[in-house]
């Protein structure tokens, strides 16, 4: 190492540009507010003659004229916003390359304030720069930094301490702090890939050598950068992959029903088994589906997948696909989790939140504070609350099952995020399941019905002699009129000779949507769980059964589906202005005709 | 996987997220290179289908070309086109065309505010008829709360801030001092009511990528990006009057390519040739946080 790679290195643009650089890799840059990222990111831009033609003339003209004297940094601000407050008030991607790679350096605020910037910025990122002023030392945000780096799962680190000008380049000021850091680093296991003395003022071993630093032989940061590992993909470890959303696409004739999702882990081929978490469904993958692409067998980590089953299974987005001969992710109800929290009201007990895990989302709420602990110096105390910018051990409880796994097997889908009023306002990841674990829904209902000895006769058989399908009207929507109007129709059925039968049913919706009282969202779930339950035998009675319902929300929905499978089931809106996310088969205005209308529904349900 | 796949497959999740979580969607599209590789990308989501309109903000100072290869397209792949124009200030003859306005303010009549009132549904939206071919004025006024956005972060400076969900407050302003933050593929899609969310599947993409997409999933773009034997191609597509080409011999999507891998016009902005980036130190950005794309 020395001046024979640094001149290898050192190509200009136009050179480098002939070359085809097919590697690309994002960096993070970060550190205390003040500490020089900016002036390194200059320096490093300016010494490999990556700016566009007359940047460098044009800003230091610009300073010149506002009598400011130039620094590398305002190469870098390209806002308004940013000179005037003369800090870096949000992740900016700079894009850069070397013979190797091309790189996007994302360059993340250092002041505390923006922790939540410096967060988006770092997770993009596959290796970070954390600088450090050699003046001034290791600060909190260094600290705070690096917990966090750690944390987001950011395994290489370049510390580059920085001014090493202000203190004559000392080789003892440079000792002392990679000393200091390492100590903090070793109590969560972090260890940065190197220590760099580097001045962006002078640009000292950013991609020249100096003779002020002949004490140090190791890498510049420009040589560094080319030798961060690009992460491998968990090819190797059990498939998952959150389902993002189930496409059925009717148009032009379009009949595949396809499940989809990014893969986060794994391969899965064309034949496996696949079993879907929570809900524990599965079915044989029929086809990797694509457009304008070869059809491929096999999908790993990274791809956006898109696959048929053999046979039709009803699943949703939330669900975590795994295969049926790998290991199974968790499915629980209470967690263990580390998280860090950036909203500005702090994390309360007493307040319901959002979960979101993949791509399932579910409501949450604080159940215990194991610890807090300062980032910056990681004291521990204990408080009733979790602040802005705080780390913290809890037991979080969610209010329907999630699928999970523990960070030392799939790292990816231990890792979930917290909405607080519309916001993200924190991150954390699983460190454990904990006990007492709420069955699923699903078993619940299943088990409590499967414990009766069923009737030996078919339902086909009674189909038949009923000259019935058993099917649920549910008749949802806010106006008053819809349970005299499942009466009415309960009452015309029954005179046309149907077995019918009427079930009314209140859930509280505007409570279920608004209040933060878990309670009242238990009390709505038992509600439908019931419904769920009494339906399945009514239906496999035979019976046509009309029931009503207000504020049914689409998880209860769900919830029906699952126990009773969807096709038995038939959404009416009663009213003009429909006013649901739930997909609705019918609806009943008062402009209607309620004898069409029961005519309408003896067609639906006669068996010919 | 290659880069292009990397960049395909994410670009693609964000669509899947979009879909999903926003019911109102729609998608900017202007015929340019950058938002044709997003319909493209579109697709690939979908596996063929665009399922959500596409609104295009019609100046009527588009090169006319343009305008017929976004019909041509709208009728060969099914698509639900819109387009909304700011009537009014074209028959005010408020534009810079007309000399009576500056370009960032024609920016703003032509552009931004035809944009907000479209995505509101305050203002007629019109809609393709593919029985006829013609467009005719749309019922549905519904304001859409996720709009999908080609920019990317490589374009100019406020672009490189950008998030991949971006939410705009019930004036479509852009908060770029105060944005949510996005990690391990989680994104704002919780929203106040009043308030839209800009969905950016194309942020991570550069000038060579987009092209190299092109030619590698051949995809139609407007051939306004080729010279035409006169040395002259567009890099970047706007109104007529303010769009300029720049000197190039390439007359192919592989000739673009490789100019790009040469480095010629790596010191010389992709936009140098939009008047609307020049005319005031941040006129852009300032265009941005107001609504422009």
């Amino acid at each position: 190492m020395g001046a024979e790679s640094f001149d290898r290195e050192l190509i200009s643009n136009e050179e480098i540009a002939d070359l085809n650089i097919t590697e690309h890799m994002n960096i993070a840059i970060t550190g205390h507010v003040d500490h020089g990222k900016s002036t390194i990111l200059g320096r490093l831009l300016v010494d490999t003659d990556s700016l566009p033609i007359g940047k460098l003339e044009q800003v230091k003209e610009t300073c010149q004229r506002n009598s400011k004297p130039f620094e590398y940094a305002f190469l870098l601000d390209s806002l308004k916003d940013e000179q005037s407050q003369g800090i870096t008030i949000d992740s900016c991607r700079i894009f850069f390359k070397t013979a190797k790679r091309k790189y996007i350096i994302i360059d993340n605020p250092g002041h505390i304030e923006f922790l939540k910037n410096m967060v988006t910025g770092a997770s993009r990122a596959e290796a970070a720069l954390l600088v450090i002023d050699a003046a001034e030392g290791i600060k909190e945000n260094t600290k705070r930094h690096s917990y966090l780096l750690s944390m987001l799962g950011i395994k290489q680190m370049a510390v580059l301490i920085n001014k090493m000008d202000l203190v004559d380049y000392s080789q003892d000021v440079f000792n002392a702090i990679v000393q200091e850091l390492c100590e903090f680093l070793e109590q969560f296991e972090q260890r940065p890939t190197i220590f760099i003395p580097v001045s962006g003022l002078n640009g000292d071993n950013i991609v020249k050598r100096s003779p002020h630093l002949s004490w140090y032989k190791g890498k510049t940061v420009l040589e560094q950068l080319d030798d961060f590992v690009i992460d491998k993909p968990p090819e190797d470890k059990p498939f998952r992959m959150p389902v993002q959303d189930v496409y059925k696409f009717t148009k032009h004739g379009d009949n595949r029903r396809i499940i989809a999702g990014m893969v986060e882990s794994g391969t899965i081929t064309v034949g496996e088994r696949v079993v879907f978490y929570p809900s524990s469904k599965s079915s044989v993958v029929k086809s990797i589906e694509g457009f304008n692409a070869v059809p491929l067998t096999t999908v790993g980590p990274g791809w956006a997948l898109g696959f048929t089953t053999e046979e039709q299974i009803y699943v949703k987005r939330g669900e975590c696909a795994g295969l049926a001969n790998e290991q199974h992710p968790i499915v629980g109800t209470r967690i263990l989790a580390h998280i860090f929290w950036l909203g500005k009201a702090p994390l309360k007990k007493e307040k319901s939140y959002l979960l979101k895990i993949g791509t399932k989302k579910v409501k949450m709420s604080l159940a215990e504070i194991r610890f807090n602990m300062d980032a910056s110096n990681l004291d521990h105390n204990t408080k009733n609350q979790v602040d802005r910018n705080e780390v913290a051990e809890v037991v979080l409880e969610l209010d329907q099952p999630i699928a999970f796994d523990l960070p030392h097997e799939i790292t990816q889908t231990s890792r979930f995020v917290i909405v607080d009023d519309f916001e993200i306002t924190g991150g954390g990841i699983i460190v454990n399941a904990i006990a007492n674990q709420v069955p699923l829904i699903e078993d619940q209902i299943n088990r409590r019905i499967t414990q009766w000895e069923r009737s030996s006769i078919d339902i086909q058989q009674r189909f038949e002699k009923y000259g019935q399908k058993s099917v649920m009207l549910l008749m949802i929507g806010d106006d008053f009129s819809k349970k005299n109007i499942a009466k009415m129709v309960e009452r015309q059925l029954f005179a046309d000779g149907k077995f019918v039968y009427y079930l009314g049913i209140d859930t509280d919706g505007n409570k279920f949507e608004t209040d933060t009282n878990i309670s009242s969202i238990s009390n709505d779930e038992t509600r439908i769980q019931q419904l769920a339950e009494m339906a399945s035998f009514l239906l496999d009675a035979g019976l046509i059964l009309i029931a009503t319902a207000s504020g049914l929300t689409p998880e209860h929905l769900e919830i029906l589906k699952i126990a009773l499978s969807p096709e038995k089931i038939r959404t009416i809106w009663v009213g003009s202005e429909r006013d649901t996310d739930i997909d609705v088969d019918m609806q009943f205005t008062s402009n209607d005709d309620i004898d069409e209308f029961v005519h309408k529904i003896e067609q639906l349900v006669i068996t010919v | 996987m290659d880069h292009l796949d990397k960049l395909e497959n994410r670009s693609i999740y964000i669509f899947r997220e979009a879909y999903s979580q926003f019911k109102d969607l729609c998608m900017l599209w202007s015929i340019g290179k950058d938002s044709t590789v997003l319909l493209w990308l579109a697709r690939k989501a979908f596996f063929g289908h665009v399922p959500f309109p596409l609104v295009h903000i019609d100046t009527h100072f588009k090169i006319p070309e343009m305008i017929q290869h976004r019909d041509k397209l709208a009728m060969e792949w099914d698509l639900d086109m819109i387009y909304g124009t700011n009537f009014q200030a074209l028959e005010e003859m408020q534009t810079f065309p007309d000399g009576n306005v500056s370009h960032l303010e024609c920016c703003r009549l032509l552009k931004t505010e035809p944009l907000k009132v479209t995505i509101m549904g305050t203002a007629p939206r019109y809609r393709l008829n593919h029985s006829t071919g013609t467009y005719e004025l749309d019922r549905n006024n519904v304001p859409f709360t996720g709009v999908i956005v080609g920019v990317r972060a490589d374009e100019e400076g406020s672009r490189s801030k950008e998030r991949y969900f971006s939410p705009r407050d019930t004036h479509n302003y852009w908060n770029i001092s105060d944005q949510p933050p996005e990690f391990w593929n989680q994104y704002k899609t919780d929203f106040a009511p009043g308030t839209h969310v800009r969905i950016h599947p194309l942020l991570d993409w550069t000038e060579l990528d987009v092209w190299e997409y092109i030619l590698r999933e051949k995809i139609p773009v407007v051939s306004l990006y080729f010279n035409h034997g006169d040395g002259k191609r567009y890099r970047s597509l706007g109104c007529g009057p303010c769009t300029f080409p720049v000197e190039s011999d390439a007359c192919t999507v592989e000739e673009i390519v490789e100019e790009l891998k040469t480095g010629k016009f790596s010191n010389i902005a992709e936009r140098s040739g939009r008047a609307q980036d020049k005319e005031d130190c941040g006129g852009l950005e300032e265009l941005r946080k107001d609504g422009y794309m």
